[in-house]
């Protein structure tokens, strides 16, 4: 049973570097594929972006695509204002999206599938929206605990409702991300083993593990395309949390 | 009953949860086919809408699976 678990370990690779309070830190292979991703999405953007061509090549195409796909969703999410922003949302953008595929490689780790990544993430970005909400309204901020209109009799079960669905969703957002991929892996892993399950199985079984084999090939198609998806989904609504600081409501 | 038949049991009854999720993410699809079918030229602004829904929808459900994922492997 555990074994389904095995592929998302993090272990250490090499001798543990130096030690902070008595925790050793050592280079991990969480770490090797966050250092992959960053490395891989910087040289495309780079090197991509190099020619500058009036007529982009196919690389300088892929490249000014994905800044303009998040460029739209960002202004047309977050307003106007959302400009300063965009850089931030289009590097989780990025990181997600490159943290996903390179999970997709066999053998390999996909580091969104630990909450432990997308929370910290998610943590900074409410940082970030909660001092700029706090410098662009002041004190006025806090008008987004309490929605306009309302009854004056419901006003403290409303704020009280209003904070907490503010203060759950950095975690709904990384909960999202994480069960996502964890799901996907899972079920790759489930399908997988099913397969050898028919195979060691008598003769007359044995054709049948085809079934599963056409399966697990379908499913890695749709996590290419939920690694994506994902990746956009983080990004829309990271967009969309920061319109409340920006514009409030 | 073991400890640990009850823990896959629960599992199972934590998925049951997923029923809703399948509803609603049901009920977002449709309508946006209905929308994308009734207004063609209005389809890129139904896209950003249409993934939120389907984003805070789907929630639900990896919720439930979480709860099953824990259960079978963490307690």
């Amino acid at each position: 049973m555990a074994s389904l678990l095995e592929e998302f370990e993090i272990h250490d690779l090499g001798a543990p570097l130096f030690s902070i309070g008595g925790h050793s830190i050592a280079f991990t292979n969480s770490a090797l594929f966050m250092f992959l991703a960053i490395g891989s999405s910087t040289a495309l953007m780079v090197l991509a972006m190099r020619p500058q061509a009036v007529i982009p090549g196919r690389w300088q195409m892929l490249a000014e695509k994905m800044y303009d796909f998040i460029a739209e969703m960002v202004e047309s999410t977050a307003g106007e204002q959302s400009k300063p922003f965009f850089p931030f949302i289009f590097t989780i953008f990025t990181f997600i999206l490159f943290c996903n595929l390179f999970g997709m490689l066999p053998r390999s780790l996909a580091v969104t599938s630990h909450i432990l990544i997308n929370v910290s993430i998610a943590l900074s970005l409410f940082a970030i929206i909660i001092i700029t909400g706090f410098i662009k309204h002041g004190l006025h901020f806090f008008h987004l605990f309490v929605p306009a209109g309302a009854p004056k009799f419901m006003l403290p079960f409303l704020v009280v409702i209003e904070f907490f669905s503010f203060a759950v969703r950095p975690f709904s957002l990384s909960i999202r991300l994480f069960a996502n991929m964890l799901a996907g892996h899972i079920l790759l892993g489930v399908f997988a083993g099913m397969t050898v399950t028919l195979l060691a199985a008598g003769w007359m079984l044995k054709p049948l593990g085809i079934l599963p084999l056409g399966i697990n090939i379908a499913i890695t198609g749709f996590e290419f395309f939920v690694a994506f998806l994902q990746a956009y989904i983080y990004a829309i609504l990271s967009a969309v949390y920061l319109r409340d600081a920006l514009e409030m409501h | 009953m073991e400890g640990s038949a009850l823990k896959l049991l629960g599992a199972g009854v934590a998925m049951i949860g997923s029923l809703g999720a399948g509803i609603g993410l049901g009920l977002i699809f449709s309508a946006w086919i209905t929308a994308i079918a009734r207004n063609p030229a209005a389809e890129g602004k139904f896209r950003q809408i249409g993934f939120i829904g389907f984003a805070v929808t789907e929630l639900v459900l990896l919720m439930c699976f979480v709860i099953a994922v824990l259960l079978m492997f963490a307690v």
